[in-house]
């Protein structure tokens, strides 16, 4: 517990963390409010359609993660922190477990924030939360911000560098995991069990087609895992990348 | 101007990002290209096929050069190189010229490197280099790499921070780009004049587009001299 | 007490710390000489549990640093002054470190005045100059009010007045009884500060004593003698089998004092012109000690006599 209350003190006595988290806000319920203003009778807002900017606040909230981590290799704080508790796996893991809950408040705070927007800007438009596939692709957005938040901790604890750390979270998330589908014959296959496309389907996965027309929504996962196993299966890897990053850190000079 | 640009190529060269940087997009871009020729069924393998991975390349292309101006900021080199040389916008120049000239380099040799690879392991008539479109694809990816060099020295003289300056490059044209498609209506005009959306129909020529190939790869430079004079300007009157 | 027993460390091909052994006495000021490169620093890291050592080991009090139960109450230490957030403010700073060990915050508040920098708690770190970030380091070190300090060459780049306030304030650690083991390139510095000392080069031990047998060790005596016919006496000098060197029209003598050259001069019936005892640089000793450590390793340990360990004709 003290050691949540340390590493709590300081993400928060920083401004990085600040900023991602206003912008992450920012740019979540600003797209939804875009959505909203410009939809029509043809294209009209849902649930689903209010959650585009979820991407957007991932990657900022995926930058923010990793920067709590090499911020303090490059300041060196990370010294400080081994020199007050040694046993480095702790004071690893109260850091994750504190980035991943600012994650996982901001991931609910954007995604409720997006759904409030879009509810004031077209109070008519069928915006009720009631089937389980409406919980999810809201409140489920915490979820998967908060165990993205621990992959981007894992990565950044393993390269220790901002520009190495960000651009390899950004790369993989934006680039590499649609970029296999191009593989032809088995890009499809590899595609389907990629960790960012397995968390989409816990947002976007089993639609109601009786209450919600899909098409007016962020296009559906492909993974094969039904949603709740597939957040499952994100997390698992998350873990054990963090596990991995946490033993490569344990061992080597700090 | 010669002695500057020998300045900056030795500068560059003496750091260790741009040597990971060239392996990476290599082996990134040829990589794929391999994968790709390797697991092709059905139709014939063109040229284009080849091409599938060249946008790892921009985007290690663009993290190479926006660090290359970042950490002289980062470890206020950039005070002594101002020191040495009180004209900033010619040190600037400089600078940007030889990271765009290395991103040229790394841009033709992962394009030929990629096409030599799918042809070397699927090779048929269509991958030989025949129309204008043919070799856009391949000869012209060094082009668009020096172009995205340029756009990301200005953004890093901008931000002059890595983590900052990293975030927008990669998340502007993976992301921001994509994501305006969605807004109904308009979403879609935005879109066709997203800077590295109009230059990829410079190497794609199967995409359509408002403007031709050559205008959008004159489109893409015009933004990145657009930035490059910003940057510039604000590199001037900005304490270094 | 801290004991390092056998420590090494090898980064790639570099031998940074080779096979070193010495112990730090409890409620002494030990300095930790060397000249730079020598491997103080990484000693020093993995003395905190920072650098995992290639081999031995370092105690601090008979257990490993990563083995102490809030070690901040045992062990405080100030390697660098820059391992801070520029963007948080002292007291942050003081804040999360004191949480982490169970520290009051009141105890915050109190090494903030201790080492004077009350009037900027809460400013941000970033702006601080080099004095005032050394300080908020000796504030870190002290949270715990810890019994073992470690210092990393603090007075570097101070000024005057700084440098003139870190030693104060190490008398000051040490007349509470304190342990202090603090690591610098300077003889003269080090002279002025420690009781005992620690001399490494190259990553390997030089001598450990107190600090007055190692300047009365590392100081050359010579005397010089001038005079317009040096012949006879010299060649007299050189039965007797000390070192002798040429300086201009003089002759530098090691071993043997001025009464028993002058004596040697009336005997010979030499005229001279000056007969003074040459005091060496410590630095200058120091340098040549440190300079090639392996040459002179021995000699030392060995006991060997001051003289011998300044070759003449250097
Ligand atoms: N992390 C490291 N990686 C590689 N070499 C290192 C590292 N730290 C120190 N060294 C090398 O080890 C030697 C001792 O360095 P250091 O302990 O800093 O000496 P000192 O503090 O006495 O000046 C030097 O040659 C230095 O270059
Ligand atoms: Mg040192």
């Amino acid at each position: 517990m003290t050691l949540l209350a340390v590493e709590r003190m300081k993400l928060l006595t920083t401004r990085s963390p600040w900023w991602c988290a206003l912008l992450a806000l920012v740019l979540t319920i600003g797209f939804s409010a875009l959505m909203a203003g410009t939809s029509d009778a043809a294209d009209p807002m849902n649930i689903s359609a209010t959650q585009f900017g979820y991407g957007f606040g991932l990657v900022v909230i995926m930058v923010m993660a990793a920067l709590a981590v090499t911020t303090e290799y490059r300041f060196s704080t990370i010294r400080a922190t081994f020199l007050a508790v040694p046993r480095r796996p702790s004071p690893l893991v109260a850091k994750a477990t504190v980035v991943a809950l600012l994650a996982g408040v901001v991931g609910e705070a954007a995604a409720f924030g997006s759904w409030g927007i879009a509810k004031l800007i077209k109070p008519t438009s069928d915006l009720a939360i009631n089937s389980s596939y409406d919980w999810r692709a809201i409140a489920g957005v915490g979820l998967v911000y908060a165990v993205a938040a621990v992959i981007a901790v894992a990565v950044g604890l393993m390269l220790r560098h901002s520009a190495g750390a960000i651009a390899v979270l950004m790369i993989w998330t934006q680039l590499a995991e649609p970029l296999v589908q191009l593989i032809p014959k088995v890009g499809d296959k590899i595609h389907k069990w990629l960790p960012f496309n397995v968390a989409n389907k816990f947002i976007t996965g089993n639609p109601d087609p009786s209450a919600r027309d899909v098409l007016h929504g962020p296009p559906p996962s492909d993974a094969v895992l039904a949603p709740w196993p597939a957040i499952a299966a994100f997390a698992a890897f998350a873990v054990v990348l963090f596990a991995v990053a946490v033993t490569v850190a344990n061992r080597r000079d700090a | 101007m010669t002695t500057l640009l020998a300045t900056e190529r030795i500068k560059l060269f003496t750091t260790r990002s741009p040597w990971w940087s060239t392996l990476l997009a290599l082996g990134m871009t040829i990589g794929f290209a391999a994968l790709v020729a390797l697991n092709h069924s059905g139709g014939p393998l063109t040229v284009r096929h080849s091409q599938f991975g060249a946008q790892f390349g921009l985007m290690i292309v663009t993290v190479m050069a926006a660090l290359a101006i970042t950490t002289e900021y980062r470890f206020a080199t950039i005070r002594a190189t101002f020191q040495a040389v009180p004209h900033r916008t010619a040190v600037l120049l400089a600078k940007t010229a030889v990271v765009a000239v290395l991103a040229a380099v790394i841009g033709e040799v992962a394009a030929f490197g990629s096409w030599i690879t799918a042809r070397v392991i699927d090779g048929g008539p269509e991958m030989n280099l025949v129309t204008g479109g043919d070799w856009r694809a391949v000869a012209g990816l060094g082009l668009v790499y020096a172009v995205g060099a340029v756009i990301a020295v200005a953004v890093g003289t901008l931000i002059r921070q890595s983590a900052g300056a990293i975030s927008v490059l990669l998340i502007w044209p993976l992301l921001v780009e994509n994501l305006v498609q969605l807004i109904p209506r308009v979403g879609e005009d935005i879109h066709n004049w997203m800077p590295f959306t109009a230059v990829s129909r410079f190497t794609d020529s199967t995409v359509p587009g408002p403007i031709g190939p050559w205008a959008s790869l004159a489109y893409f430079a015009g933004v990145a001299a657009v930035l490059l004079v910003a940057a510039l300007a604000v590199a001037e009157k900005r304490d270094a | 007490m801290i004991e390092a027993v056998g420590l090494t460390k090898r980064y790639g091909n570099t031998l940074a710390v080779d096979n070193l052994s010495f112990s730090v006495p409890t409620g002494r000021v030990t300095g930790f000489l060397g000249p730079n490169g020598a491997g103080k620093s990484t000693t020093m890291r993995m003395i905190l549990g920072l650098d995992t050592p290639t081999g031995g080991s370092a105690l601090i009090d008979g257990k490993r640093y990563r083995d102490l139960h809030q070690p901040l109450r045992t062990v405080g230490a100030l390697l660098d002054a820059k391992w801070v957030h520029p963007n948080r403010s002292a007291r942050a700073h003081l804040a999360w470190m004191a949480r982490s060990n169970n520290l009051s915050a009141g105890r915050v508040d109190e090494v903030l005045d201790l080492v004077g920098l009350t009037g900027v708690a809460n400013k941000r770190a970033g702006g601080f100059s080099l004095g005032m970030s050394q300080r908020l380091g000796i504030a870190a070190a002290l949270l715990g009010d810890p019994q073992v300090l470690l210092f990393d060459e603090p007075v570097n780049g101070l000024d005057p007045e700084g440098i003139l306030w870190i030693r104060k304030f190490m008398h000051r650690l040490a007349d509470e009884g304190r342990t202090v083991f603090v690591s610098s390139h300077l003889l003269s510095e080090m002279a002025l500060t420690a009781q005992e000392l620690v001399v490494i080069g190259r990553g390997k031990l030089i001598s450990q004593s107190s600090t007055e047998d190692f300047v009365a060790m590392a100081t050359e005596n010579t005397v010089k003698v001038r005079g317009p016919q040096l012949t006879a006496l010299r060649s007299e000098l050189g039965r007797a089998g000390v070192t002798i060197r040429d300086e201009g029209d003089s002759l530098i003598v090691s071993g043997m004092d001025c009464a028993d050259i002058g004596e040697l001069a009336a005997r010979t019936q030499t005229v001279l012109h000056e007969l003074s005892p040459q005091r060496g640089s410590l630095e200058e000793a120091f340098i040549q000690l440190t300079g090639d450590s392996v040459e002179y390793h021995t000699d030392l340990v060995d006991g060997a006599t001051p003289a011998t360990l300044v070759p003449a004709g250097k």
